[in-house]
């Protein structure tokens, strides 16, 4: 079928960005997976559902991004016995460890050949399954040994470096395991999971007026993007209209919090290539930054700044103030770091060419947000004409080919000083007015879709309404489950000390992807 | 090159006073020699991430940006447990990373110090005890101290982690 017969046999789901909704059946689950593959959509996540209570089945959903529109296309399982269906990794690879965590929290299969845990590493019995609604989710199970097999590659010479899940440095748990022959990566294998927290079942517990603390706690440096996308989730389902200054402000933290990660990733990977004199200078910005933050947003990190219907606090003359001095001081000095960097001999022979990943590849792959835009894939929902408030903010997107480490270095060095741009428009252009509105109960059985471009990427959250403001279901998405898998390739050929160096320019999430 | 040194030159001294331990007033140096005293060296500490959403972490890195400077007054962080004296740890302790978070513990040499970091550390935080967390990092290991927060400040973190160490004179460590 094509987009247009697929988008018109659909039905419309609430959502920031226009939303399609297709309920397919075993086969047409599989064929729609070809037909967004022909069309060179992006899979944003896959997800599952014990709906066995509701309707005497599970569900399974993809969530496909096409220029204009984004697809959720659900098909129902009614085995409840076995319940499977058929996998869509031929079509797009990334899926294949959603497939995995959706059979690791809901005992729901596919036929592909992988059948390790992804996220369960013998926490809880294998016959247990947390997402189910007849598990309560608090109990609690010794952890029992359960062996992974990692892929070996046998050949002369080759042999293995293991490394984590306690790394070296003050960074999060994960593993990898490296196959090498002297210095060379043949391969790396990545394990990820460690830092599952059980956030989908803690969702149903939680009241829909809430869920945003949770949400903003995914993944800590995000937090502002996950926030949002999920308010905004449950402002489309329940028709809430968020003032227009507060949606600017939220936009101005967003922006604050992508300049903040940049900075700290900036500074790292100078550090990573043997210039401390970087650390030194971007980690002083940032800390200005989070300092500014304190005034202008009340917390160094916005955990609680985006609540449905608006945001925590207005901005006072005071904080608009502290901004644009720092503004002022920040453009100058990212500036010149520029060319500090661009000048040195040093930085510049270990950025280029390391850790490379071709367009080709990416697109295959699925790549997304930085990463993606570092190899020539032009990606940003900010972009999106539907994207509020970024319509009236025409944000310039910035696009590398290399797919190198100085690629996703520079992307940085321009999104800081796009994002400085569209602060100082923010804070020129905003209306005066309210910052919240009260978000009525929503109607149970709803199903929103937030999708909002974090600094690292499009996260999307996944609502459901239960009744008396319940959340029946919320399935959190960051986009390094699509990413992580590349780093795995980008490293293919480099040597063993630069990983550290090609880790970091993609710098992705453990705890966003562990859930 | 000029362009670096030029840099260097207009960043300047940035370094702040650390916070004072609870009323009494204090500064970079007493710090260095406090620990000196206690110690002998320097403080050496190894971080675990036990499950965190990684917020803690970053505001742990921030002690060593220029304004908090910790390590030119004499604390470190290590790459082994083998070379440390006290375990900072973040996050809910996740099941999944429960065991090495317990081999990191048994692999530091006695006498040692564990300090929990943010409100998760302290019990759980907003993902309490469940099939996946086993809540605060008192409900696996011993922990000297907490520093409650979401996530605590630099300022927060460091004042805990002195206030930790200083009794050692009357008290002992441990
Ligand atoms: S205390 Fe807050 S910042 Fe720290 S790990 Fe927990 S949720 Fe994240």
């Amino acid at each position: 079928m094509t987009v247009d017969t697929i988008l018109k046999n659909s039905a419309i789901l609430p959502g920031n960005l226009p939303t399609h909704y297709l309920r397919v059946n075993r086969e047409q689950w599989l064929q729609t997976a070809a037909d967004m593959r022909k069309e060179n959509a992006t899979l944003l996540s896959l997800w599952g559902a014990d709906d066995r209570d509701r309707d005497g089945g599970f569900r399974i959903f993809a969530a496909y991004l096409l220029p204009r529109v984004v697809l959720v296309v659900e098909y129902f399982l009614t085995d409840t016995v076995a319940p499977s269906y058929s996998s869509i990794a031929s079509f797009f690879p990334v899926a294949a460890r959603m497939q995995r965590a959706v059979h690791d929290l809901l005992g729901i299969s596919t036929e592909a050949p992988d059948t390790r845990g992804w996220l369960r590493h013998g926490g809880w019995p294998e016959t247990t399954f947390p997402l189910r609604k007849d598990f309560d989710g608090d109990q609690q199970y010794p952890v029992a040994a359960a062996p992974y097999s990692f892929v070996s590659v046998e050949g002369d010479g080759v042999h293995e470096i293991a490394v984590g899940p306690v790394h070296a440095g003050t960074i999060e748990p994960g593993h990898f395991r490296f196959s090498v022959v002297g210095e060379k990566v043949l391969r790396l294998e990545e394990r990820l999971g460690y830092t599952h927290k059980g956030v989908a079942k803690l969702f149903e517990k939680t009241l829909q007026r809430d869920g945003h603390r949770l949400a903003a706690r995914l993944s800590g440096d995000s937090a502002v993007a996950f926030s949002w996308a999920y308010c905004v989730s449950l402002e489309s389902i329940t028709g809430t209209v968020c003032p227009n200054r507060a949606l600017w402000l939220r936009a101005l933290a967003l922006e604050q919090e992508r300049i903040a990660n940049h900075l700290g990733d900036l500074g790292a990977l100078g550090n990573d290539a043997g210039f401390a004199f970087s650390l030194t200078q971007f980690s002083k910005l940032k800390e200005d930054l989070l300092r500014v933050n304190a005034t202008a947003f009340g917390a160094r990190y916005l955990m609680d700044y985006v609540v449905p219907g608006g945001v925590a606090l207005d901005l006072t003359t005071e904080a608009r103030g502290a901004l644009l001095t720092f503004y002022d001081a920040l453009e100058p000095s990212v500036i010149r770091m520029h060319s500090i960097f661009e000048e040195h001999a040093g930085v510049q022979d270990r950025f280029r060419e390391a850790g490379r990943l071709e367009k080709e590849t990416a697109e295959q792959l699925g790549a997304i947000g930085l990463v993606a835009r570092a190899s020539g894939i032009a990606c940003d929902l900010r972009a999106h004409p539907c994207s509020k408030p970024y319509d009236a903010l025409t944000p310039k997107i910035s696009i590398q080919t290399e797919g190198d480490v100085a690629a996703r270095a520079q992307i940085r060095f321009e999104e800081v000083l796009e994002s400085l741009r569209l602060c100082r428009k923010i804070l020129a252009d905003i209306a005066a007015g309210a910052v919240h509105a009260t978000v009525p109960v929503a109607k149970e059985n709803q199903i929103g879709i937030g999708l909002i471009e974090g600094w690292r990427g499009p996260v999307m959250i996944a609502l459901e309404t239960g009744p008396d403001e319940s959340i029946r279901r919320c399935h959190a998405h960051d986009p390094s489950w699509q990413n992580w898998p590349l780093l795995e390739y980008a490293i293919l050929g480099n040597i063993v000390p630069d990983f550290p160096l090609i880790n970091k320019s993609f710098n992705l999430s453990y705890s966003g992807q562990d859930g | 090159m000029w362009n670096t040194l030029a840099r260097i030159l207009q960043t300047g001294l940035l370094t702040e006073s650390p916070p004072a331990p609870d009323d009494s007033a204090s500064i970079h140096d007493t710090m260095q020699s406090d620990l000196r005293k206690i110690l002998g060296r320097a403080l050496c500490i190894r971080h675990v991430d036990a499950g965190s959403c990684n917020g803690c972490e970053l505001e742990i890195v921030a002690l060593n940006n220029p304004y908090y400077n910790i390590e030119g007054a004499g604390i470190k962080f290590v790459a082994s447990p083998r070379h440390a004296d006290m375990l900072l740890v973040t996050g809910p302790v996740s099941v999944n990373m429960e065991e090495a978070l317990r081999r990191t513990y048994d692999a530091m040499p006695d006498p040692k110090w564990v300090v929990s970091v943010g409100d998760c550390g302290a019990c759980g935080g907003v993902f309490g005890k469940s099939y996946a967390s086993r809540g605060g990092v008192a409900d696996v290991l011993p922990v000297n101290a907490s520093v409650c927060g979401c996530p605590p400040s630099p300022t927060a973190i460091l004042s805990t982690i002195l206030n930790t160490v200083r009794p050692l004179d009357e008290k002992g460590k441990k």
